[in-house]
């Protein structure tokens, strides 16, 4: 092969490399009604790696994005639905539904911002499903609902669609700090074969593909999150569990104390993005 | 019997004569298209959503055969000329028999 056809394909080959691979500037309103935070600047803890911390919803296509913007065309709102109806729904030995004790859904705007929370009566860190269960099991005398598993998720969905647009604000102080301090080494941990921690992709790597797609800052506002690909709500754990199976590591549990540290030091690199959930992603 | 079956429609309350306006419909139905096999390697019979079909005031506006390789929850969105007032009736046709409808009245702005 001669020098010029060797010079054409490595042109051939430099082309695809010039793909935008980074968030956009795109603004996201839904039902035309709720202006959507989705860029901003990095809470104070994280400043040290990085100014501006990004929904993953910039790193999605034009196509997916849209499918967010409206409750119609969003299908995790089918999902919403259905836990509409369990909230309103007397379960377990005590006859008492959700609704009975807090009133309306939307009456629940606010809570899904806040979570994981420290518990007082239980001294421990709370994750939003937790905090159902305990409800459940305690008060109504209902069974648990497996974690991260059908009506568990749409229950949780149910709970961030009402708080959409309301900020991010988990604590990290106080008696959550220990809980905080144990999710952020776990973040900055690698695991696997592979040698991954989730700052290797999320922290120094967001804005590059990764094989055929774009790499996000692994923020958790969206979540729970329908996913295109299987066409269903998930969890964050259940992401969790995914990202480090990827490295190749045996994973933790969906509902372990781990995921529950690593979830509430997530949530917190969103301090300030609005809560999303349930988002639209491939 | 599929359950958790449940007809969405989105139609604009209110139209110019002959203007166009945009339907969106969805049906939560898990589709599950016959093909598959559960644990013990028995095939999981088909049950599907078959026919979709539009009418307004009793005129055929679409009419859609549904084959199995559809995914779960259905989702059309088409455009339709509204000539005068009137409603539109979705139907959805189901493998076991069942017939979900939905209607949507459109005022002439």
């Amino acid at each position: 092969m001669n020098y010029k056809a060797i010079t054409a394909i490595a042109a051939l080959l430099a082309l695809p490399m010039s793909a935008q691979a980074g968030p956009d500037d795109d603004k996201l309103v839904i039902n035309e009604e709720i202006e959507m935070v989705t860029k901003t600047a990095a809470p104070a803890h994280l400043q040290d790696a990085m100014d501006e911390i990004m929904s993953g919803w910039h790193f999605r296509s034009d196509e997916t994005q849209v499918m967010e913007a409206d409750d119609f065309d969003n299908p995790g709102m089918v999902f919403v639905e259905k836990a509409l109806g369990a909230w309103e729904t007397a379960d377990g030995s005590e006859g008492k539904s959700c609704a009975d004790c807090h009133g309306a859904a939307e009456d629940m705007a606010g809570v899904k911002a806040t979570y994981p929370k420290w518990n007082d009566e239980a001294g421990e860190v709370r994750t939003l499903q937790m905090q159902v269960n305990a409800c459940r099991t305690e008060r109504m005398g209902a069974e648990a609902w497996k974690y991260d598993a059908g009506a568990a998720i749409e229950m949780e969905a149910l709970l961030s669609s009402v708080s959409r647009g309301l900020p991010v604000n988990v604590a990290i102080d106080g008696p959550a700090q220990a809980t905080w301090e144990k999710g952020k080494e776990l973040y900055y941990t690698r695991t696997g074969q592979l040698d991954l921690s989730c700052a290797s992709c999320h922290e120094e790597n967001y804005g590059n593909m990764i094989r055929a797609d774009h790499l996000s800052q692994g923020q958790i506002n969206g979540f729970p999150a329908y996913r295109l690909k299987n066409a269903k709500l998930n969890g964050v754990h259940s992401r969790f569990k995914g990202c480090i199976r990827d490295t190749r590591a045996e994973t933790y549990s969906p509902g372990s104390d781990e995921f529950v540290a690593l979830e509430l030091y997530v949530t917190s690199r969103g301090n300030g993005l609005s809560v999303e959930g349930p988002s639209v992603r491939n | 019997m599929a359950s958790g079956v449940k007809p969405r429609v989105k139609v604009p309350k209110s139209a110019a004569a002959g203007e166009a306006i945009t339907i969106k419909t969805l049906i939560s139905h898990k589709m599950e298209s016959g093909q598959r096999k559960d644990k013990e390697g028995n095939v999981i019979p088909r049950s599907i959503i078959n026919r979709f079909t539009c009418e307004f005031n009793g005129q055929m506006v679409v009419d859609v055969t549904m084959e199995p390789a559809i995914s779960t929850n259905p989702y059309f969105q088409f455009d339709a000329t509204v000539p005068e007032a009137g409603d539109f009736k979705f139907t959805w046709y189901d493998d076991d028999g069942s017939v979900y409808d939905e209607t949507k009245s459109v005022a002439i702005a």
